[in-house]
């Protein structure tokens, strides 16, 4: 049996400035080595929930737990991936996956090999010299993730990290991180609106709901890890996935009664 | 690149051509419009008896230790006020209040102060760059991408790399259109600083030469602050690719 990594319990968080929450009673537990999508709308609170499970932003009520430890800030067990890279644009590619390791207490050599480990694990071994603004987007986003990957970290975060990408550079990428969940054995936060991506990459699809956001509805996608995107049980959880974001509108008000 | 250097050649030479055409055609006398080439003469009997270069180097040396003073002290200050917010918010109007005067206006306390001699040139140079840079430095910091300072909060980052790895790079491409303002009006404000109580320099040169009704000596010296603060700013452009060069990490 797997244990849990991330514990999250009775999560509430309201912003000073409006009284409305974002979410409301949010209770989840995540294994060591999932993969975990949650899906919703704009609004539904699904990246202020990766953001406060990553610890840059603090619940209003409730516990997050990571290997049983509170978490009140950032830290380098949990790596956000995010939409816009994140790269530092005056240092070069390996610097900036060296970034990742410079107050760690590796040697020199070790902190050299797993750069270069990360590099080409993203397939950018080529490409150490390079600043961030020669690089393509997909490029960029590898760079990140090689990061990400240098300080080998317990949980990677992602925050619609292949959004801003053309499409066969998203397929190209997800396949990646299937296979560092697979080799790494990483455990992989996901938020996304894609649904696609959701059912390709999940173990455990989270769909949440907006006003206030809660957790509306969770499918296990019980796939083979190898997913093919047209398959007829692919097809399958897309049409499941479809229904519940239908049934998941408001019902529309009564505007008069006979 | 090539065009430039041709652009720029035809600019000077359209100068010098009118200048002389003017004294031709207008007939000024020598003591009120010195010609071309009377004052290149002049200019050229300065550079052989080597006082132009004494005045050069005295002036640049008072530049130098005003400028690089300034532009350090207020890129360590905007560095620390970008972060502190509350308390740039009650030192800000005061900066504003200061900042328009002309330093030159400050020349009675300069030399009560400092005395004369290199002081009040050098007083002077730094209180003209010092606002400038000041004023971008912070402005740079407030305008940092939000996503650096999350990457280093991940990355779990101490507050002396924050400041060193992620700050000081992210705002230095705004720090250096400050140094570059800076440069100019620092260099600007030499003349004047060197025309208190200096007795050498380029400044000095031109007044005591206006003392003695020497306008060959005055124009050769006014071309040579010309030349000498566009080759500053170039210089200070070498500068900033170095310090960009630092954190690259390039060249492995």
């Amino acid at each position: 049996m797997t244990q849990s990594i991330i514990d999250v319990q009775a999560l509430h968080k309201t912003y000073p400035s409006s009284n409305k929450a974002v979410l409301e009673n949010v209770s989840l537990t995540i294994k060591r080595g999932e993969i975990v999508a949650f899906l919703g709308k704009s609004g539904c609170g699904k990246t202020t929930l990766l953001n406060m499970i990553g610890g840059f932003e603090p619940a209003s009520s409730g516990d997050i737990l990571l290997d049983g430890e509170r978490v009140t800030k950032p830290s380098q067990k949990s790596i956000m991936l995010m939409q816009s890279y994140g790269l530092l644009p005056w240092r070069t590619v390996y610097h900036n996956v060296l970034f990742a390791l410079e107050n760690s207490t590796l040697s020199k050599a070790e902190k050299h090999t797993r750069v270069l480990k990360g590099l080409a694990l993203v397939g950018l071994s080529d490409r150490l010299n390079a600043m961030p603004s020669e690089l393509s987007g997909g490029m960029q986003q590898r760079v990140a993730i090689a990061r990400a990957l240098a300080i080998e970290p317990e949980i990677i975060l992602m925050d619609e990290p292949f959004a801003a990408l053309d499409t066969f550079t998203r397929y190209f990428l997800q396949d990646e991180i299937t296979k560092i969940n697979k080799e790494q054995h990483m455990t992989i936060l996901l938020v996304t609106h894609d649904i696609d991506e959701a059912i390709y990459l999940a173990d455990r699809v989270i769909i949440l709901a907006p006003n206030p956001g809660r957790i509306y509805k969770e499918v296990t996608i019980q796939l083979p890890r190898e997913r093919d995107r047209a398959s007829r049980d692919f097809q399958h959880y897309r049409e499941l996935i479809f229904n519940e974001f239908h049934l998941s509108h408001e019902p529309p008000a009564i505007e008069y009664n006979i | 690149m090539k065009n430039k250097w041709i652009s720029a050649f035809i600019g000077f030479a359209a100068v010098i051509i009118i200048w002389q055409l003017v004294i031709i055609i207008g007939d000024y006398p020598e003591a009120l419009l010195p010609g071309p080439a009377a004052v290149f003469a002049k200019w050229w009997s300065l550079v052989v008896n080597g006082t132009l270069f004494e005045h050069i180097s005295i002036s640049l040396y008072r530049f130098t230790l005003g400028y690089v003073s300034a532009a350090l002290l207020a890129i360590i200050l905007g560095l620390f006020l970008g972060r502190l917010p509350k308390v740039w918010a009650i030192i800000d109007p005061v900066v504003q209040v200061i900042r328009p005067v002309s330093p030159i206006a400050w020349s009675p306390f300069i030399v009560l102060w400092f005395g004369i001699g290199n002081m009040p040139a050098i007083v002077i140079i730094f209180i003209a760059a010092f606002f400038p840079v000041l004023l971008a430095t912070v402005a740079a910091v407030n305008r940092i991408e939000p996503t650096y300072l999350k990457v280093a909060a991940n990355f779990e980052l101490s507050q002396k790399d924050l400041m060193w790895k992620i700050i000081l790079p992210a705002a230095f491409p705004a720090i250096g259109s400050g140094l570059h303002m800076a440069i100019g009006s620092a260099w600007i404000f030499l003349v004047a600083g060197e025309m208190i109580g200096a007795q050498s320099g380029l400044g000095y040169l031109i007044v005591d030469a206006r003392n003695a009704l020497d306008l060959d000596t005055v124009l050769a010296a006014i071309v040579t602050i010309g030349v000498i603060g566009l080759a500053l700013d170039h210089l200070l452009r070498f500068v900033e690719a170095g310090v960009k060069r630092m954190w690259t990490g390039k060249m492995m």
